[in-house]
């Protein structure tokens, strides 16, 4: 096994969080096929059932089954490793977790019918959550030679799509939410060994953000909670800026562009060189853009120092006009690579 | 040809009492809300902005400093036609608490509120935020102090569970299961003969998955709702007819991206199936350009001409501005051009919703001033566009 030199050594269990429309999928995705390089075997896991990630591989949708989507970024250490993904849905969890520990198979088809998985979801969403966050978990810690401590790990990372900020913190705390509810019981026990996992070095919590005000602002509340939640056992891991745009003018052109002041005529004349000269107005038209795109940079700049000051690694993704197709997502795995991330 | 929203005539329109935003999350639909609230109140309206989770600056501009679950008179508000703003932030476990406390009698209301699965369905019960926003809505409306009531609905997983929300709550405590869990009492006893061999695998199972006091908690919570059900049922039904009567108008608010707009058109399809008065789709910051004369295949030859021309690692002239300028006009009209077809997707699958379509805003909204501009432009696209 190449151990590559990343930020994120040692760390097997990657949850991506993110605000709603910022991309939080998408870089999960990435995530997955950049730390799927040098033939490791990557599972990247769903918990919404909203099947974003069948729609961005462009495949059927996925079923409660590890099944392969990629290959993983080809690099200079060799090529891509396989990538998996999974759908992991609160019943399937359940009947899972009966068949796992209690060979209960059968009772659980009939629980499923008596309506108790609704039930649970309904009533205690916690107890739902501890059986999705240990399906993550049994999948970070199963080795090839089931039990035996030498056996290597079926899987060399995995990475979740969880759910959003918003509701990270609790998500995660699993422990504390069941133990609300739970005091003794099975429920604890297993509880208790899922959140062994992810209270541990092993796991790290990334959050997707875009650079603007809202988002910005969910992810330093999100960070503080999981924080205060945990009492700082999960550990944060980075901060994933996505849809960033850069600067195409120099810092003094961008502040000419912001407060008006640019040489418009200038513009004009350069753009008649190029053979540009439709109309009189064009030039202030152009300069109008530059102005939005100044301010729009300047945004950006307040937003990167309020997320800097959070004090985690942070790594930037570019906007990219034509949209998110697969060739898209391995160009966002090679810059999350290239800046350390996997 | 799609038609025009015009927001303008819904938001003057007296007979307008309730306006539903609806969408996935971060697509705008907090800013929405209260633009069209404002607005509202600016021409001469009473109007009522109910927010879930508005981010921290535009509530603070709106005078909404904690979530006290009282509607608040918004300061700053253009008094000159006679309307006025108020703004309120749900807390959704008080309103939660407040309908068990008006449903029950003050012994059992305790119980309940004690109990470690109410405060764990109060809090965070995937729909009860859904729930209590429309619970909200209700009482707002039954106070009949507003002709206008703005409502932002909560940036659920789905989009739809606030319409589900209330059913599903009903449906919960209607179920079987819920029925076993609060005794043999409540069930027929031909269906317990049915169920018998079942019934004992069932709580055998649940037992060791859950442990016996969580069986025993869960067991005095159902029992202890199972007086207010009937309570619950009526108010989710209310609440429903509310949403469907002729003075409520949803509008679907999406950004011009795959998802969103997917969202949007599931939405609108599930709006109409439950015969909800849908009034249009709102298109939320979609690039546009002042230069859109110039295209993408020209700005970017005439960018590569002066990058030829021109020795550019000077910065500061005129032409390497110039080609920045038209690089970054070039990505803006192909960003455009991409954004206007996912739009017609839309349009073509769903030809009878009228679209509103709101240009990108260099900088985020945070104050009275920012949402007045996006109210002009929701409602005046032409005086907005000159």
């Amino acid at each position: 096994m190449i151990s590559p030199d990343t930020d994120w050594d040692g760390v097997r269990l990657h949850v991506v969080t993110g605000k709603g429309g910022t991309g939080k999928t998408t870089v999960a995705a990435a995530l997955a096929l950049a730390l799927a390089s040098a033939g490791r075997k990557v599972l990247l896991i769903e918990v919404e059932g909203r099947q974003a990630i069948a729609r961005l591989f462009d495949c059927p949708p996925l079923p409660y089954q590890e099944r392969k989507i990629a290959i993983g970024l080809g690099t200079g250490n060799g090529e891509g490793g396989d990538v998996l993904a999974l759908a992991v849905d609160p019943e399937g969890a359940l009947l899972d977790y009966l068949a796992m520990f209690y060979n209960m198979r059968r009772a659980g088809n009939a629980l499923t019918k008596l309506g108790v998985v609704d039930f649970a979801t309904t009533i205690a969403p916690g107890l739902s959550d501890v059986l999705v966050t240990g399906k993550a978990t049994e999948a970070t810690r199963r080795r090839i030679k089931a039990g035996s401590k030498d056996s290597p790990h079926v899987y060399d990372a995995v990475v979740m799509d969880a759910p959003p900020t918003g509701r990270i913190g609790r998500f995660l705390n699993v422990s504390t939410e069941v133990s609300d509810l739970a005091k003794v019981g099975p429920i604890r026990t297993h509880a208790d060994t899922v959140a062994k996992v992810i209270r541990s070095p092993q796991t790290a919590v990334h959050f997707v953000t875009t650079l603007e005000e809202m988002p910005v602002q969910e992810t330093l509340d999100g960070l503080a909670e999981l924080q205060e939640l945990t009492d700082g056992a999960i550990a944060p891991g980075a901060i994933v800026v996505n849809m960033a745009r850069p600067a195409l003018l120099s810092p003094d052109e961008l502040a000419a562009a912001a407060d008006g002041s640019l040489d418009v005529a200038g513009l004009a004349a350069a753009l008649k060189a190029a053979g540009i000269a439709d109309d009189d107005h064009l030039a202030a038209d152009l300069a109008a853009e530059l102005r939005e795109h100044a301010l729009q940079v300047a945004l950006q700049d307040r937003a990167r120092a309020e997320l800097r000051a959070a004090g985690r690694p942070q790594y930037e993704l570019p906007m990219l006009t034509d949209g998110i197709d697969l060739a898209a997502l391995y160009e966002l795995a090679a810059a999350l690579r290239q800046q350390g991330a996997a | 040809m799609t038609a025009r929203l015009d927001l303008e005539r819904i938001v003057d329109d007296r007979r307008t009492r309730i306006i539903v935003c609806c969408g996935s999350g971060g697509v705008g639909k907090t800013t929405t809300a209260a633009a069209l609230g404002l607005r509202a109140a600016e021409r001469g309206r009473q109007a009522c902005v109910l927010t879930v989770d508005p981010a921290r600056r535009l509530a603070q501009s709106m005078g909404l400093t904690s979530l006290d679950n009282t509607p608040r008179q918004v300061e700053g508000v253009d008094p000159a036609s006679g309307g006025s703003l108020h703004a309120m932030m749900l807390d959704m476990k008080r309103t939660f608490d407040e309908i068990v406390e008006a449903h029950t009698d003050p012994d059992r209301a305790a119980q309940i509120l004690a109990n470690p699965f109410y405060q764990s369905l109060s809090s965070s019960f995937a729909g009860t935020q859904e729930y209590m926003a429309m619970e909200k809505l209700g009482q707002l409306r039954h106070a009949d102090e507003w002709d206008l009531i703005v409502v932002d609905t909560p940036p659920s997983r789905s989009a739809l569970d606030f319409l589900d929300a209330p059913q599903r709550l009903g449906r919960f405590l209607d179920g079987r299961l819920i029925r076993i869990l609060a005794g043999p009492a409540k069930v027929g006893m031909s269906f317990m003969g049915v169920l018998n061999a079942g019934f004992s695998m069932m709580t055998s199972a649940l037992t060791k998955i859950l442990g016996a006091q969580v069986l025993k908690d869960a067991q005095t919570f159902v029992t202890a709702l199972d007086t207010m059900f009937g309570g619950f049922r009526e108010r989710a039904e209310s609440t429903y007819r509310l949403l469907q009567a002729p003075g409520t108008s949803f509008v679907v608010v999406a950004t011009p991206e795959p998802d969103a707009l997917r969202e949007a058109s599931y939405f609108v399809e599930r709006l109409d199936a439950e015969r909800m008065p849908l009034a249009g789709l709102i298109l939320n910051r979609i690039h546009t350009s002042p230069a859109a004369r110039l295209s993408t295949a020209r700005s970017l030859a005439a960018a590569e001409t002066l990058e030829s021309q021109n020795d550019l690692s000077v910065p500061g002239t005129s032409s390497a501005v110039a080609a920045a300028a038209l690089r970054m006009h070039a990505e803006r009209m192909q960003l455009g051009k991409r954004e206007r077809r996912l739009a017609e997707h839309f349009t073509s699958a769903h030809p009878a919703v009228p679209v509103a379509e709101v240009a990108a805003q260099p900088e985020d909204v945070h104050d009275l001033a920012g949402l007045r501009v996006i109210g002009q432009l929701l409602c005046e696209p032409e005086v907005s566009a000159s």
